[in-house]
């Protein structure tokens, strides 16, 4: 190679987090500001590109302040499909993307990024495809759930495990990081709306052989704002679980 | 194979073992002792399978951890990032 110092891989790897938002203007400068502080301590090469769905409440605004602060690390793109189709904002958001990995996170800080030096480890360690953080093993938890959401989401947990025997313990989380080629691929194959998309996403993944390891990591309820996934969740897992069910 | 098929396929082969058994459909004259076993069984595995599932939920349910440090922590990390924004001009 032509450059002078010998590169390592972790030289080499730069990692692209794709932060989809959607009236995060209390939360987006605080998940800024955290993966700044931990991409700094770790020294990976990283970039954070918000892809914010025509927020009316000024996201964007302060999206295009943080730009001004951190510099070229951070990259706006916006959309105006407000579709709740995640799918589509994380094509949008890997056309921008420069690095061989990338980390998708929510930005509502219930994605803490003190994990992602213990992904990228992870992933380095076996050179996995996909790593993905698991609330359900090891030291994994939640903060802010009352009983019945926790028994809502250990019994999903459970039949989703039991009917599609997916080889990952945390199916419906949405903090992982992928090699870019394997992202791309499994958006191309991944057909779902929203809150199943995640599921499919890992079980096609495994469909197609792709290697996935797994961190424990906590999750805190969104602390500002408000959630989008509202309406009936229960009944669009169980739609998404039996599609699955018939189709993997 | 998709897991619908294997669930299938999984439930009809114990359906026609069972079958098998229950009305001795190969002759194979399998003594009442063993008939009166057999015949209930698939509610057997039912009801087995119900109460492990009752068991293994409920105890997941009873340990899923609470991350009450992790809360305290982000707490904290929030403050110090708003200060910081602050001081770099982003105001709240
Ligand atoms: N670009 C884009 N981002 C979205 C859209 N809907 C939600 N998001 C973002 O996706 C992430 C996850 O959304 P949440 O509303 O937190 O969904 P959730 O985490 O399942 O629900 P709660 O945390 O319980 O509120 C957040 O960063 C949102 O801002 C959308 O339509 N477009
Ligand atoms: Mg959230």
């Amino acid at each position: 190679m032509a450059s002078q110092k010998m590169k390592t891989p972790k030289d080499s790897d730069k990692y692209s987090v794709l932060l989809p938002t959607y009236n995060e203007r209390e939360n987006l400068p605080l998940i800024v500001w955290l993966l700044v502080k931990y991409f700094s301590e770790s020294g990976n090469k990283y970039e954070i590109i918000i892809i914010d769905d025509g927020s009316p409440d000024g996201t964007q605004d302060i999206a295009e302040h943080l730009q001004k602060i951190y510099g070229s690390d951070i990259i706006m793109d916006t959309i105006l499909s407000a579709s709740l189709l995640l799918g589509t904002a994380y094509i949008h958001g890997m056309q921008h993307a420069s690095g061989n990995f990338i980390i998708i996170m929510d930005a509502d800080l219930s994605h803490h990024p003190k994990f992602i030096p213990q992904f990228i480890r992870k992933q380095k360690e076996s050179g996995y495809d996909i790593v993905s953080g698991t609330r359900y093993s090891g030291i994994g938890g939640v903060y802010g759930w009352d009983l019945r959401r926790k028994l809502i989401s250990r019994g999903a947990n459970f039949i989703t495990q039991v009917l599609l025997r997916p080889g990952t313990s945390d199916l419906t989380g949405s903090f992982r990081l992928y090699k870019k080629e394997v992202l791309q691929k499994l958006i191309e194959k991944c057909v779902s709306k929203g809150y199943v998309f995640q599921m499919e996403m890992i079980v096609r993944a495994k469909q197609l052989g792709y290697s996935v390891g797994e961190v424990p990591i906590s999750f805190v309820d969104r602390v500002y704002g408000e959630s989008k996934l509202g309406g009936n969740e229960i009944v669009s897992f169980l739609k998404g679980l039996m599609t699955l069910f018939a189709t993997t | 194979m998709t897991k619908l098929m294997e669930w299938l396929l999984g439930l009809s082969l114990i359906g026609i073992l069972w079958s098998i058994v229950t009305f001795d459909l190969l002759d194979l004259r399998i003594s009442d002792q063993y008939l009166q076993v057999a015949w209930p069984l698939p509610i057997y595995l039912l009801v087995t399978f119900g109460c492990y599932s009752l068991a293994v939920v409920g105890y997941r349910v009873a340990t899923f951890n609470d991350c009450e440090a992790a809360a305290k922590e982000l707490q904290e990390q929030i403050q110090d990032a708003k200060r910081d924004l602050q001081k770099k001009g982003l105001h709240f």
